[in-house]
């Protein structure tokens, strides 16, 4: 048979270089960790390491790896991030969603006025549902964006390119004419916390609940995807590569748990509770401020996204689709129906970042979210997002996300220009598409 | 000759039968014609499948057998024209239909989606969920892993995205994924023409036994060769019309040769609306 030779031709070369591989090699088969992931973790270190360092050397001053910038790099990321899960939805069915920027804006400035100007009428100032009602409206006026442009691609089959380069103009200008260029404030009080700041954070107890939760949430994983292994007699990993992964796992909840409840509430703050409850400064001594508020939105939406990739029939059919579209269609997938549910999600997932966005700022202003659609698309190909379709990962692109954003307030921190910036966001988004190439052209 | 008699009745109404042996057609597709921009791709054609039959498509590239199949199988829409299976007027606008059907095919590009892996392939738009409505990708995988030994004893790389498969590989995958889900129809779409001599045979055998269990099957080929090896019918056609349809036992290669080059039928076939007028 021919086949059993192409077969052993195939498999012989590999026993032989098993023989000469070297230990690490060895090391990631058994623990199934992905190099590129690895990689990533690797860039990220060296990003926070380099920018403390410089900081250090060049002003004198080393702020990056501090709990104050640490906390403050995980708020920023979180809009971002929650984004950067459905643009790699988006990129992996081979589309692009260049308006997600502008859409933030419109649906900030669409919030902003629901609950400044048309909700205090009719419940008056801080109503408890006020938050409640802005959030949902928010987050279904981005789906209806969203769906918008899906049917634009999928029914009418205008390139996503074109529809969203439409999108990124049209919605920054509606934002601008809803609300006649105005900065829209103050937000609800109730929504701000979502926003993050001293007052919108779990505190010290509530980071540690979590993070053993988290802690229970990887051993749980774990101890479930080996009993299945074993029920269908998979190969399974040997058990030092299970014990690693999971004690690498919660000793990165542990360390994120410490470096959030590190970073005090500032003195100011402390001052003002302390005015309000009559008592002095120093009877409320050191609050941490703990896990904020967006970051666990984000987290959630990560969990929510990678089950959605991962574990149901919606993910599955992203990920055909972008692997071979007409295969999809064949196999009776309706990519159609398919796409505009995608963008939508995208629409969504806008929602959720305006929400975030707007409640940090406290505001809703007509430069919110400007750039940020590469900052996004930055991010799910950083996070290993291809762009020839079928390839990418939540995890990923929530990485890639946090690469960008501590690219970006390093830069910050180190007092580049805003000159500058721009420059090297822009040649880092080019630089991770080249790199992706030659990535997959030797895994292949 | 007249044994070889089939009806091909153009206007009557109802599905045709066998005068053999009185079987109702599995499939039978009536003046189903298509156009694409104004090139007429199918024109008024018509063709039948009994169950346990293997009848072969076959005629130059662009002769209009693939569109004609693809419309059986649901992913083109004809513009007029009716097709009948089990005797029942079907209903097929899209591949779905086409499988609740039992309409398979196994198409020539394989339509693989090339990301994911075999199990994924497999179930395609037919996962398999737990009670939770999730995907059940073990029980996937498991499922996926009996099919290809009995398939393909061979294949070993169930967590490979198919892409990194051999071409015979990738075959056996396509090939599991029309026969696992009871098909009753299956089409295949130059399903050698990618493989060595081992894989054609071994496709070969897989028709027959599939034969034996009494499921139809349109073989679509250029291989002449391959047509009398396996088919009892062939159908040819030429510029979207049908030239005729003849017992692969009552006609020469030859003869079949000149069927499809110039549209010529012999004395062995019946001829069809796009048979040489002579």
């Amino acid at each position: 048979m021919a086949e059993n030779k192409t077969d052993a031709q195939a498999a012989e070369p590999t026993v032989s270089v098993d023989k000469v591989e070297s230990g690490f090699v060895r090391f990631l088969r058994a623990t199934e960790i992905d190099t590129r992931m690895l990689g990533m973790i690797g860039a990220l270190l060296l990003i926070w390491v380099g920018f403390h360092f410089y900081g250090l050397f060049a002003n004198g001053f080393a702020a990056f790896l501090t709990p104050r910038n640490l906390w403050n790099l995980s708020v920023q990321t979180s809009s971002i991030a929650v984004m950067a899960t459905g643009m790699m939805l988006i990129i992996v069915t081979r589309h692009i969603d260049l308006s997600v920027g502008s859409m933030l804006g419109f649906v900030a400035m669409i919030m902003g006025i629901t609950q400044v100007w048309i909700l205090p009428e009719y419940l008056g100032l801080d109503h408890p549902l006020t938050w409640i009602i802005t959030v949902a409206v928010g987050i279904a006026f981005g789906a209806l964006i969203g769906a918008f442009q899906g049917f634009l691609v999928a029914y009418l089959s205008i390139p996503a390119f074109i529809v969203t380069l439409g999108g990124l103009l049209i919605w920054r200008g509606s934002a601008y004419l809803v609300a006649r260029g105005e900065t829209i404030a103050p937000v609800d009080t109730t929504f701000a916390l979502i926003g993050g700041g001293p007052y919108g954070t779990i505190g010290a107890t509530g980071t540690w609940i979590v993070g053993v939760l988290a802690c229970l949430a990887i051993i749980g994983v774990l101890i479930s995807g080996r009993r299945s292994r074993i029920r269908f007699k998979f190969p399974l990993r040997p058990m030092w590569a299970e014990y690693l992964i999971g004690g690498a796992g919660c000793f990165f909840v542990l360390i994120t748990v410490l470096v959030m409840n590190a970073y005090p509430w500032p003195k100011g703050i402390v001052r003002q509770v302390a005015k309000a409850q009559g008592v002095t400064p120093e009877d409320i001594g050191f609050v941490s401020h703990g896990l904020a508020i967006p970051v666990l939105i984000a987290i959630a939406v990560g969990i929510f996204m990678t089950f959605l990739t991962t574990r149901t029939r919606f993910g599955r059919y992203v990920f055909a689709i972008g692997g071979n579209p007409e295969a999809a269609e064949l196999a009776g997938i309706n990519v159609k129906k398919m796409t505009l549910l995608i963008f939508s999600l995208m629409g969504a997932l806008v929602g959720i970042s305006a929400v975030i966005a707007s409640a940090r700022l406290k505001s809703a202003t007509i430069a919110l979210g400007q750039l940020d659609e590469l900052y996004v698309i930055a991010a799910a190909v950083i996070g290993g997002t291809s762009f020839a379709g079928g390839i990418g990962t939540i995890y990923g692109a929530i990485l890639g996300a946090l690469v960008m954003q501590s690219l970006q307030s390093g830069m910050v921190l180190v007092g580049f220009d805003a000159a500058i910036q721009q420059m090297v966001v822009g040649g880092v988004l080019v630089a991770a598409v080249y790199l992706d190439t030659l990535y997959r052209k030797n895994s292949d | 000759m007249a044994k070889a008699v089939k009806t091909t009745p153009k206007q009557s109404k109802g599905p045709s039968t066998d005068p053999n042996t009185g079987k109702t057609a599995l499939v039978e597709m009536r003046d189903i014609s298509i156009a694409f921009g104004g090139i007429k791709a199918v024109d008024h054609a018509s063709c039948d499948l009994y169950p346990g039959e293997v009848v072969a498509l076959l005629g130059h590239n662009g002769a209009g057998k693939s569109t004609l199949i693809k419309i059986l199988s649901g992913a083109y829409s004809r513009d007029s024209g009716d097709i009948y299976v089990d005797g029942k007027e079907a209903i097929i606008t899209n591949p779905r239909h086409a499988k609740d059907y039992g309409i398979e095919t196994i198409y020539q590009t394989l339509a693989l989606a090339d990301n994911v892996d075999a199990a994924a392939n497999l179930y395609l738009g037919r996962e398999l969920l737990t009670r939770w409505g999730t995907l059940d990708d073990a029980a996937m995988e498991s499922e996926t892993r009996k099919v290809m030994n009995r398939l393909n004893p061979n294949f070993k790389r169930f967590k490979d995205p198919v892409k990194q498969l051999s071409g015979g590989q990738r075959q056996s995958v396509a090939i599991a994924r029309a026969i696992h889900f009871n098909a009753r129809i299956l089409i295949m779409d130059e399903p050698t023409a990618a493989l060595g001599p081992a894989e054609t045979k071994q496709v070969g055998e897989l028709t027959h036994q599939l034969k034996e269990d009494g499921i139809g099957i349109f073989l679509i080929s250029h291989d002449i060769e391959d047509v009398f090896d396996l088919a009892d019918r062939c159908i040819v056609m030429k510029n979207g019309a049908i030239v005729g349809s003849a017992q692969t036992k009552d006609v020469t290669k030859d003869e079949v040769l000149g069927m499809i080059i110039l549209g010529k039928c012999p004395a062995g076939a019946i001829p069809g609306p796009g048979a040489l007028d002579v």
